[in-house]
């Protein structure tokens, strides 16, 4: 094999699963070690600078930081009772609202004093963002404060989009939107609110020097079912009763409820509904429990708080009497596989069910809409109505228009939407410097070591055995008896302490310097986790069967040094390594150190990380 | 040495062996040695012996004298029985718990300055009364401990950290022990376990005296150009009498090479030795032929490592004095104290 090409920025991104997975790349183990120590500030403007809404998502994120990250894979087989003790990966989501909720009043202050520095004559440059959903505020938190003048215009009365409208409070209470949105228009930033934008065109006559479309997948897909219209009273769009919820034109339900759809969405509305006298609450799915689409701790609170959820049910039909819906049919499904492995769903030719009911709520699924968007403005749409896009500039058709979050690729959630801003933010930067579009400066990556002394690393590298904590929940009376009662209490600071301390600083690399390696197997014997081999060299196939513990997550790679002075080659399987640094403890020749890999993302206007400016140096960490 | 435990967590796959053990737990304390240090490398390679024979740590005794090495039993089965001995003494104490309970399996870990300076009386008597042991001497030629002076294997002419030539003539514990009686006799390195576990393994397995000099390079004291025990000059002048691998009873014997290159030695408890690619010219059952053999290696500068010698069925000191069959802590008072009547018939027979 060759032997790896550590210069390469990816390489190590990579190996911080978490960061890799985030689709703002967000610094992970580093806010994390903020956080640990007490610099919750630090923590909070880390993440503001690549995800804009920290306290908003430390509620609501998908997340897919999660899944991806190394605890989860390292916890396998081990803890005392490997048949109870389920592997779980770090609260990442959980410690970032610890950031948020004990950052200082003066929180705003010191933003500003970190904002990346004006370009000149950017004031000359109008940009208009349509909606004010978190893609859109994505694109005017990076753009003000270069100096563009930028306007969001929103047909609701506050900024903010979905992220305000459609999920509950009891996951989000206003104050949190209130907060993290107000940050964003302090930039300097016009806020129109109560205008819907009817017609491009218009806008367009408005003269803007670009225009960034943020507004969402505004549209509920529909069930069209026998009985649909007739029982329409009963009948309504999932994300459309949630808005109805919000500005409090809904304030009760049925006691029997069904909700159709396996989403978040769907989710949210069976919360929503056992809050507002929904007692017999089901949500009804077409396909099976693991593939449905909401995330295992959405589907997890639902069913903690009473919601039933029944799989394998294809709706048929709404029953009613004399316009009152009564119940609705149901045909039992099963899953098969084609010869492509292309599953498809058939009736399992079991008699269909009735499930009775009073209110159904339909969500499954959203679409997006674009009738204010004329067909003749050079702005093409693909078959699918959605608008054609350079999926990394985001640039329209219409070289001044651009798009991000749902309305770009129809629905994702809220952390690809503020990466969709980012990089449209980077787009129209470029548009209006007279740039190619597509030119992205490159991360800012950053290698140190971490040596302090012999044994002495500047990172916690003691592992801790904790299993995962769980974030205290207020009492059930209170939360199904008031939809704003927010559910999760977030951790205390001495919890919080604990789960950081789970992180296994994945950041802080293992690398080799072949030059000064006895090939003496120190490391080798050290290392908990089996992970480095010193062996003769081979394809990568027949070489990840053969180390000292096979490497056969392929989703890894294998770090290949050497060849070592035998001709042999060093091979570190980065899968389940603890970056316990025991290896660089234990090598007498310093060929494995400890360093702290850093990788920013390039935002529009900077090429630089954030946090590490020159006048703020003492917050890089 | 290093402040914090190994972090308890341990690679996924990792199996249970028939004893219902994984690896990690045939392991100790995490090392205080100097970083790179051989021995450690042989600690792992114990770990890892223990682990592929289902020994139960319990059923184990490390018993060490003083030196480096002999700090090393408190880095591995943490389970087992330990006594940490008096320079040099660790032979007699051996000697003695293995009279008492000859149920155990006993690993004697000495160093070169433990086993060939001080305690190489104990030694020479050890090896020829035909213990039941592993006897490892975990080799690097200086005394680490006092900061590298040359120990009595140090080879002469080789050179000290500070410079000094060594005059004078080393003491080859193979040959000594080839010489003694020892019915196991191997030589490995310890940066190359594929040849020392196998190594370990069959010694483990062995029933009488099995003696195995492994060499050790000292990184703080003896890892420099001049050496003849670093980790450069074993390499390039190692003589590996074969790759050996060893098949316990359990294993199905399988032959997946041509026949001539390989010897097989079946062992006394029924498992089985197979060496491979030994010379033509040496012989694994003739005592002579193998001295003669590392000699003239040795007079070639090369440093010959493998299986040297074995006698599966040699005798054992329990053999030599016919002692009873069992460990003592099993006998009952009667059979322990016979009482006045015997003792006054002994007392009479010696008069």
């Amino acid at each position: 094999m060759q032997p790896t090409d550590i210069r390469k920025p990816d390489y190590f991104h990579k190996v911080v699963d978490c960061q890799w997975a985030c689709p703002a790349h967000t610094q992970v183990p580093r806010y994390i070690r903020m956080i640990a120590s007490g610099r919750y500030d630090d923590a909070y403007l880390l993440n503001w600078d690549s995800n804009v809404f920290p306290g908003i998502l430390g509620r609501t994120c998908d997340r897919p930081c999660e899944p991806a990250c190394r605890r989860g894979r390292v916890e396998e087989n081990n803890g005392a009772d490997v048949d109870k003790s389920r592997p779980e990966p770090v609260a990442i989501c959980r410690l970032k609202r610890v950031a948020a909720d004990n950052r200082s009043e003066d929180i705003e202050q010191r933003m500003r004093e970190r904002l990346p520095d004006p370009v000149p004559g950017a004031e000359r440059f109008r940009v208009a963002c349509v909606g004010a959903g978190p893609s859109s505020l994505a694109v005017a938190r990076d753009l003000a404060p270069l100096g563009y003048q930028v306007t969001v215009f929103e047909a609701d009365a506050k900024g903010g989009g979905f992220m305000r409208t459609q999920v509950p409070r009891f996951r989000l209470p206003e104050h949190v939107i209130d907060e993290e949105v107000g940050y964003i228009f302090g930039l300097g930033v016009e806020f129109v609110g109560n205008r819907r934008i009817d017609s491009m065109r218009k806008l367009l006559d408005e003269n803007y020097d670009a225009i960034f479309v943020g507004s969402g997948a505004p549209r509920g897909r529909d069930l069209h079912a026998p009985g649909r219209d007739e029982a329409a009273a009963n009948i309504h769009l999932g994300i459309e009763w949630l808005a109805s919820v919000y500005f409090g034109h809904v304030k009760s339900v049925g006691k029997r409820v069904i909700v159709l759809g396996g989403g978040n969405t769907a989710m949210d509305c069976c919360r929503s509904a056992r809050r507002l006298g929904g007692d017999e609450v089901k949500v009804i799915v077409r396909s099976g429990y693991e593939e449905m689409k909401a995330s295992p701790w959405e589907k997890e609170d639902a069913e903690h708080e009473g919601v039933k959820i029944i799989n394998w049910l294809n709706p048929k039909s709404f029953v009613h009497e004399n316009g009152k819906l009564t119940g609705m049919w149901f045909t039992p499904m099963r899953a098969e596989h084609d010869a492509n492995g292309k599953r498809k769903l058939l009736p399992t030719g079991e008699p269909d069910r009735l499930i009775e009911c009073d209110e159904v709520l339909i969500a499954v699924g959203q679409e997006n809409a674009f009738p204010w968007i004329e067909r003749d403005l050079g702005l093409e749409f693909d078959e699918w109505g959605l608008p054609k896009l350079d999926k990394l500039t985001l640039q329209s058709t219409n070289r001044k228009v651009f798009f991000g979050g749902d309305a770009a690729f129809g629905p994702k959630n809220i952390i690809w939407a503020v990466e969709h801003g980012h990089q449209a933010a980077a787009s129209i930067h470029n548009l209006l410097q007279g740039e190619d579009v597509r030119q992205r400066p490159p991360p800012m990556t950053n290698l140190i070591s971490q040596k302090m002394g012999i044994h002495e690393w500047s990172y916690d590298n003691d592992i801790s055995v904790d299993e995962r904590f769980v974030v205290p929940w207020a009492p059930k009376e209170k939360t199904l008896t008031n939809i704003h009662q927010e559910v999760e209490l977030g951790f205390d600071v001495a919890t919080a302490w604990k789960e950081a301390q789970r992180c296994l600083n994945c950041d802080v690399q293992t690398v080799f310097t072949k030059d000064i390696c006895i090939e003496c197997d120190a490391c080798v014997d050290v290392c908990p986790m089996d992970c480095i081999s010193f062996t003769t060299d081979g394809d990568e196939a027949e070489l990840r069967e053969r180390l000292t513990a096979p490497a056969l997550n392929l989703a890894q790679d294998l770090y290949i040094g050497g060849p070592v002075k035998t001709g042999r080659v060093m091979a570190k399987d980065e899968d389940v390594c603890l970056h316990c640094g025991l290896c660089a403890e234990r090598c007498p020749t310093g060929a494995w150190d400890m360093r702290k890999f850093l990788f920013a993302e390039s935002y529009a206007g900077r090429g630089e990380d954030y946090s590490a400016k020159p006048a703020h140096k003492k917050v890089a960490a | 040495m290093t402040y914090l435990p190994k972090p308890k967590i341990h690679h996924p796959s990792l199996q249970r062996n028939r004893a219902g053990f994984i690896r990690r737990d045939y392991e100790g304390a995490i090392s205080t040695l100097c970083a790179g240090c051989g021995h450690d490398s042989i600690s792992a390679a114990i770990i890892q012996a223990c682990w592929e024979l289902d020994v139960q740590p319990h059923r184990v005794a490390k018993i060490s004298g003083i030196g480096c090495s002999s700090k090393t039993p408190t880095y591995f089965l943490s389970a087992s029985h330990g006594f940490n001995a008096v320079h040099g003494r660790m032979p007699s104490v051996l000697t003695g718990a293995n009279l008492a309970n000859r149920e155990l399996m006993y690993l004697g870990i000495s160093g070169d300055g433990d086993s060939a300076s001080i305690g190489i009386g104990q030694f020479v008597h050890a090896i020829r009364r035909g213990v039941d042991m592993v006897y490892i001497v975990e080799n690097n030629g200086v005394y680490g401990l006092t900061k590298g002076q040359f120990s009595a294997t140090a080879d002469a002419g080789s050179k000290s950290k500070k410079g000094a030539i060594n005059n004078d003539a080393p003491i080859d514990m193979v040959g000594m022990a080839l010489q003694l009686g020892a019915s196991f006799v191997a030589r490995g390195f310890s940066g190359d376990k594929a040849q020392l576990v196998p190594i370990l393994k069959a010694a483990m397995s062995h029933k009488g005296a099995s003696f195995v000099d492994v060499l050790s390079p000292c990184v703080a004291f003896n890892n420099h150009p001049g050496s003849t025990k670093s980790y450069d000059y074993v390499r390039e002048h190692n003589h590996a009498l074969c790759r050996m691998d060893f098949i316990s009873k359990r294993d199905e014997i399988t032959v997946d090479y041509p026949p001539g290159a390989v010897r097989e030695v079946r062992q006394h408890d029924g498992s089985t030795l197979r060496l491979r690619k030994l010379p033509e010219s040496h012989d694994t059952g003739d005592r002579v032929a193998a001295m003669n053999y590392l000699h003239e290696c040795q007079a070639r500068g090369e440093i010959v490592t493998g299986l040297l010698y074995v006698d599966p069925d040699a005798p054992d000191l329990h053999a030599h004095l016919e002692t009873a069959p069992v460990a003592f802590n099993t006998l009952g008072e009667d059979e322990l104290c016979p009482g006045a009547v015997r003792l006054e018939s002994i007392n009479a027979a010696l008069r």
